[in-house]
């Protein structure tokens, strides 16, 4: 193996791509050579850095530099500045403190462990650090045992909903039947929402191998990730790791000579928020439109074709892995009671650094939107935050302080969800937000029942006549009267979770609301 | 006319949306034909109207042919926080057409969608399969400018 003194990591991602990544790294190797320094200097293309609007950026190891809005004129100077005479080019330097991703101290970072840190299109990287060791240990213990470990672990799952995940395994783990099913939910649709695809850019085996613990521990040998049409670069990246995980011998038949055999195949979506409520997900699966089924009977007794199937996120299973290897108490560590573990949370509207970052549960939305997000950008106050996508909730000031889990969010009529956190300054509209909200909500009702489907529609004209300066003060009442309605008697989560938009905008900033109806 | 395409997956109806994302990215219009619906229910032996109903009902799908690059712009609430309204009364005044409509020279139609996951880069749009982010005004002239200097 050869040694670098330094190495090179350029963050290759669709924007990147958008903005001619190949054609700097290109420049940089020329340069590089030209100067004799190819043999000293390692480059390597791995995922996200984990920030965004800062065009092409690369990081420099050891020295922990970060250069953004590289150009190819810049390249030049960075080679003959930075590698041949050691002197940082500080124009390019990344000024915000970027604590988000690459917090290293912080010890906490288990889902996103390797982003932005290895090459994603590289098995061997993935094993460098300890991959796939997991799932040997995996293959070695009974699969009820792995059951138990992640019951014990407490994770829970990261989609929205934040069901016990070792508990919803154990309803299809005993279950006898000559085909069982595991799903992924890789439909990442709530607005505010690309954590589950810089994971899968990032580090698309880590995936992987939660998919294969996760579906020896319940005896599912068809593995599916349903993903979303959208995400090319997550489907040829993820393509790839199949690729090279076959050929490893880590999936296939018999695999280590345990008698498991497991296949992992890519599905593609098409374009329709509905498909990330699980039975609507399997309907598309299998080749309909994707509108949400009747429950019970649940997927994880009756699910795809028919047959024993657990669908779980993205986040949730790449989890897996580092419980199994390190133990659930180790897990139990992490986060806040009856909430253990990280999220990975994605900040971004008006805060100077938009981002993902990985934090313990139980974190305020204040350290998150400061510390990882940078805070409100062009020196403007904080106003509300749109937490957990589209079906979440605005939360105002006052809540700032507030920690951020399943259990605890519960307390304030708040969710999670999906981890999505979009700030607002002072001067945004929650009218002209909640307005927006509401329209999303109305295009992806998919009509199956009339609940939702007129609800939205109705909700829909009382937002807009009041966006209009048309409203009347009785529509506030009536809108949080229709939500609740909708949320007792809608069909699938997507109709019931309207009222959590609907009733925290009004709630929280009555105000604003009351002002736009007086003009 | 298909044929290639169908024989890449087993005639099941589980691969029915694979299918018609290769049937719709191999038209030259971007979109799915009467004829390519009547092929793959053949193939797939599943009624015509089905594969219309699934058509219908996903938003990156069209019965209408398309121009060569299809605008996809976000319209869900990160980007319309970050200014999506503007962007996309830009994009009507260069383009000259409403939404889901295509310009006479066949080069561009215009629709919008929900969320495309790359809100850290609001406001956000696709075009065919690339992604374009932190979109001004600017960016979008320049954008489009590109497209049609190229199309010459």
């Amino acid at each position: 193996m050869k040694f670098y003194r330094s190495h090179i990591l350029i963050g290759i991602d669709d924007e990147s791509l958008k903005a001619g990544v190949k054609r700097i790294e290109n420049a940089l190797r020329n340069e590089l050579e030209k100067y004799e320094l190819a043999d000293e200097i390692n480059i390597m293309e791995t995922g996200a850095l984990g920030y965004f609007g800062t065009g092409i950026s690369m990081l420099v190891y050891p020295e922990q530099i970060t250069y953004v809005n590289i150009s190819e004129e810049d390249i030049k100077e960075i080679v003959q500045e930075h590698f041949l005479k050691g002197r940082v080019v500080n124009r390019l330097v990344l000024e915000e403190k970027i604590t988000g991703m690459y917090d290293y101290n912080y010890k906490g970072r288990i889902v996103l462990s390797n982003s932005g840190l290895i090459d994603p299109e590289d098995i061997d990287e993935y094993l460098g650090t300890g991959g796939y060791e997991a799932w040997e240990k995996a293959l070695a213990i009974n699969p009820s045992e792995i059951v138990e470990i992640v019951k014990k672990s407490g994770l829970r799952g990261r989609g929205g909903a934040g069901f016990p995940t070792g508990l919803k395994w154990s309803f299809t783990a005993p279950l006898e039947a000559d085909q069982k099913y595991l799903v992924i939910n890789a439909d990442e649709g709530e607005p505010g929402t690309f954590k589950d695809r810089l994971i899968m850019e990032g580090d698309p085996h880590k995936l992987l191998e939660g998919i294969m613990i996760s579906a020896y521990a319940i005896g599912a040998t068809k593995a599916y990730i349903y993903i979303r049409g959208e995400y090319k670069l997550c489907i040829s990246r993820l393509k790839k790791a199949i690729e090279q995980a076959k050929k490893y011998g880590l999936i296939g038949e018999n695999i280590f000579g345990s008698g498991f055999d497991l296949d992992i195949k890519i599905k593609i979506g098409a374009g329709a928020y509905v498909c990330g409520e699980e039975t609507a997900l399997i309907e598309s699966m299998e080749g309909n439109r994707g509108t949400p089924r009747a429950k019970p009977p649940f997927p994880g007794v009756e699910g795809a074709w028919k047959k024993p199937t657990v669908v779980n996120n993205v986040e949730t299973i790449t989890n897996v892995p580092a419980i199994l290897q390190n133990g659930a108490d180790w897990y139990l560590h992490f986060g806040v009671e009856n909430c253990s573990g990280t999220k990975v949370y994605t900040v971004m509207g008006d805060v100077k650094l938009p981002g993902l970052c990985e934090v313990d549960m139980g974190t305020t939305l204040r350290t998150i939107i400061n510390q990882y997000g940078g805070g409100v950008k062009e020196g403007k106050k904080f106003k509300a935050a749109l937490v957990g996508g589209a079906a979440g909730v605005f939360l105002p000031n006052k809540l700032l302080d507030v920690k951020m889990d399943y259990n605890n969010l519960k307390e304030y009529s708040a969710v999670l969800g999906s981890g999505a956190i979009l700030v607002m300054n002072e001067t945004a509209d929650i009218i002209d937000m909640l307005w927006s909200v509401i329209r999303f909500f109305r295009h992806e009702s998919c009509g199956k029942c009339s609940p939702c489907a007129n609800g939205n529609e109705v909700l829909f004209k009382l937002i807009d006549n009041i966006r209009k300066g048309e409203g009347k003060k009785e529509d506030l009442d009536k809108m949080i009267h229709i939500a609740e309605m909708m949320n007792l008697s809608c069909f699938c989560a997507l109709g019931q979770s309207l009222l959590m938009p609907v009733k925290s905008a009004i709630d929280n900033f009555r105000d604003d609301f009351l002002e736009k109806i007086k003009k | 006319m298909y044929k290639k395409i169908l024989e890449k997956y087993e005639p099941k109806k589980e691969n029915l949306i694979s299918i018609l994302h290769d049937v719709q990215d191999s038209n030259e219009q971007n979109y799915i034909s009467d004829d390519a619906v009547w092929e793959i229910s053949q193939y797939l032996n599943i009624t015509p109207s089905h594969i219309h109903g699934v058509i219908s009902f996903y938003s990156m799908f069209s019965f209408k042919p398309r121009g060569k690059n299809v605008i996809r712009l976000c319209e869900s609430p990160p980007c319309f926080l970050r200014g999506s309204e503007n962007i996309l009364a830009k994009l009507r005044q260069l383009l000259g057409i409403k939404i889901g409509e295509t310009t006479e020279d066949g080069l561009f139609t215009l629709e919008l969608t929900a969320c495309l996951g790359v809100c850290g880069n609001a406001p956000v749009m696709m075009i065919n399969e690339d992604v374009f982010g932190d979109l001004t005004e600017k960016r979008v002239e320049q954008i489009i400018e590109n497209i049609r200097r190229r199309a010459k």
